[in-house]
């Protein structure tokens, strides 16, 4: 009979680790490393889910026939997802990605009964053991659209159009509201929020209505490019895609774009598996790793302009320049960061204010 | 605000009421009938895909409008199929019909992500389109004025015509209208029609008239709005036209408000419902107004099966 101790079970557990270990060396004779994608829209979104897609298909390009790929779309965020989670696990997958905020809870969840597969979950907070967490610094990338913005407003008004007043959408507001008045300090950003991802009609809406009253540059952090295609039959400056490139939408209008690359951390994450040196932490890079990439300039925008996005995109690279570097005064005049010192990223994933110049 | 704003208020809220509308003319006359097809926004979904797959195609406006009207019938009509002939609960099937017509349109809308097609814009001559005033009244799609044109067609219809009188008789009184001769599963199947063709030329505004791209779930539960509006404009043509112009008036100011950087007073989410609370409070206080007995159709929700 076993009686299991504290120490037993210890023991059992170091075994248990070895065992992993072991497996993950003998893979390569064993058959592919099989890989899941668990997904909260369609490939072909355009956007967030499209990315991950992307990324999937650098996996393979990267590994070959030494993986294999099971990529699940459209599960809803709730009890269907941790089906899926589960059934992917019990299929022999040994790296899960789940790639939206919503999973969290189940993965944490299931990841517990199968301690020996990896689970990295995109946007969320939650890790375990096996559960690691993954993220990009798109505001990063906003810094450099508000750059253009700055440059190339006329009318010093700019609009964006937000999801939810969730700290990542007011981390990008915030960081492009200061790169667009570091260049025009006059400028002023008036925020919609629409409470929803996806209202491609109300998306369209909102843009009229910001255009209508001055609005020359028009932003959005929702999912589709709703708001570029009413920018282009309105004749304004322009716009910005959001997780792709959307110029096919807008091609006079679209004034570049901050495409989601997860290719680099995916090769890295199955590299570590390979090598049995995976631990659970939290991946959060950007521009500086490729990771957030600045798309194609509209050839409309003048040369010195995209030079002045250029050198912001190079400081944030070589870490010269931080997007939230102070003095940062918010928009009741309060300083929240003193000169001299930059936010850390716990003071970012808390940001529940707007700086000067946002009107939201 | 800026007075100068008056006019594109006005633009945008005609816009965006229009689809509720339309839907909403549609399933009044389904429930006079005595039927209730909580299917309409699945039919719209129907209706605003296959209206983008034959304007991407053709380029052809009016030829979209028809062929999202003819698909989103033929899914009413798997509808009427069940609950008429075969008695199924309406409930349960217009629930399934909406499921339905959300996952057909999101595999048939698979080839058509991401692809842009062009608006179906006003008609009318560029001075008139464009005029500083007068484009309140001509700078508007098509689509706008069929609305408009349906709301006097269905009123009149169900209160001047006589097919209309048989339509009322049926949803009131199914035993009695079948006693006096009438099918009352043939008016039913037609109102039933009609309902699914008006659910696809709602859907069809969506990708023709309010932003030109195919997207899953582009309609984002305008079907149930319209649904709602039905009951609280207690089944009347002009009543709904209000209903679906307050909704719109609602929606549209608070876009507007906060696009004006002046909203700092109340959080996102209270603006993000008013337009629901407003046109609710607004549409029970004037049924309220009206003499105690329910406006709504004595026969509705109930299968009709003359053998008991």
């Amino acid at each position: 009979m076993t009686i299991l101790t504290r120490r037993t079970a210890l023991k059992l557990g170091a075994a248990g680790v070895m065992l992993t270990v072991a497996g993950q060396l003998a893979l390569g004779q064993e058959g592919p490393l099989k890989i899941g994608f668990v997904n909260v829209g369609p490939k072909d979104d355009n956007g967030w889910t499209y990315g991950h897609w992307v990324g999937a298909q650098a996996l393979e390009e990267e590994f070959g026939d030494a993986i294999e790929i099971t990529f699940v779309e459209s599960v809803p965020e709730g009890p269907d997802c941790e089906r899926v989670l589960r059934e992917l696990a019990q299929q022999g997958n040994k790296i899960i990605f789940a790639t939206s905020f919503g999973f969290g809870d189940y993965t944490i969840k299931v990841a517990k009964e199968f301690p020996d597969v990896i689970f990295e979950h995109a946007t969320g907070y939650q890790r375990s053991e096996n559960v690691g967490t993954y993220n990009a610094r798109f505001h990063e990338g906003r810094a450099v659209m508000g750059t253009l913005a700055g440059h190339l407003s006329q009318t010093k008004t700019i609009g964006y159009i937000g999801s939810f007043p969730i700290p990542e959408v007011v981390m990008g507001i915030n960081a492009f509201t200061l790169a667009a008045r570091k260049i025009n300090p006059e400028i002023t950003v008036n925020v919609v929020w629409l409470s929803s991802w996806h209202d491609p009609a109300k998306e369209a809406d909102a843009a009229r209505a910001l255009i209508d009253q001055g609005a020359d540059i028009i932003v959005q952090h929702t999912d589709g490019p709703a708001a570029l295609q009413v920018a282009e039959e309105r004749g304004i400056i322009g716009g910005f895609g959001q997780g792709a490139d959307m110029s096919a939408f807008a091609p006079k209008s679209h004034l570049s774009a901050i495409i989601d690359i997860w290719a680099p951390h995916y090769i890295q994450v199955v590299k570590d598996v390979q090598a049995g040196t995976w631990v659970s932490d939290d991946s959060w890079p950007g521009i500086a790793a490729g990771e957030v990439v600045i798309g194609p300039y509209n050839e409309k925008i003048p040369a010195d302009v995209v030079a002045a996005a250029e050198a912001v995109k190079a400081g944030i690279v070589d870490g010269s320049l931080n997007p939230f570097a102070g003095p940062i005064v918010d928009n009741t005049g309060t300083e929240r960061v003193p000169a001299g010192q930059t936010l850390d990223d716990a003071g970012l994933w808390a940001m529940d204010w707007y700086v000067e110049g946002v009107k939201a | 605000m800026n007075p100068d704003l008056l006019i594109p208020i006005i633009i945008t809220l005609v816009g965006a009421s229009t689809p509720i509308l339309i839907a909403g003319l549609g399933e009044l006359v389904v429930e006079k009938s005595g039927v209730l097809n909580l299917g309409v926004e699945g039919m719209m979904l129907i209706g605003a895909v296959v209206a983008f797959a034959v304007t991407y195609s053709t380029g052809n406006h009016w030829l979209a409008i028809v062929c999202a009207a003819m698909a989103s019938m033929a899914s009413s009509m798997i509808f009427a199929f069940l609950t008429l002939s075969l008695s199924a609960s309406q409930v349960a099937t217009g629930l399934a019909l909406t499921i339905f017509g959300t996952g057909f349109s999101a595999l048939f809308g698979q080839a058509y992500t991401g692809k842009p097609i062009v608006i179906f814009d006003s008609v009318f001559p560029d001075e008139l389109e464009n005029h500083p005033f007068w484009r309140v009244f001509f700078d508007h799609s098509p689509l706008v004025f069929f609305s408009l044109f349906m709301v006097v067609a269905v009123w009149w219809f169900l209160n001047k015509s006589r097919a209309g009188l048989i339509l009322r008789a049926v949803g009131e009184n199914d035993f009695s209208a079948h006693s006096i001769g009438y099918s009352v599963i043939k008016v039913r199947y037609a109102a039933v029609a009609f309902g699914g063709a008006m659910a696809g030329i709602a859907g069809s505004c969506f990708p023709l008239l309010l932003t030109p791209q195919w997207a899953e779930r582009l309609t984002a539960g305008r079907g149930w709005i319209a649904l709602a509006l039905v009951v609280f404009a207690a089944w009347r043509p002009f009543r709904l036209l209000a209903g679906a112009y307050l909704f719109g008036l609602v929606m549209t100011i608070e876009v507007y408000t906060k696009a004006s950087g002046s909203m700092g007073l109340f959080p996102s989410e209270f603006w993000a419902a008013l337009p629901y609370l407003a046109t609710i409070i607004v549409l029970v206080l004037i049924s309220l107004r009206r003499s105690g007995n329910s406006a709504a159709p004595a026969c509705l929700g109930k299968p009709f099966m003359p053998g008991q």
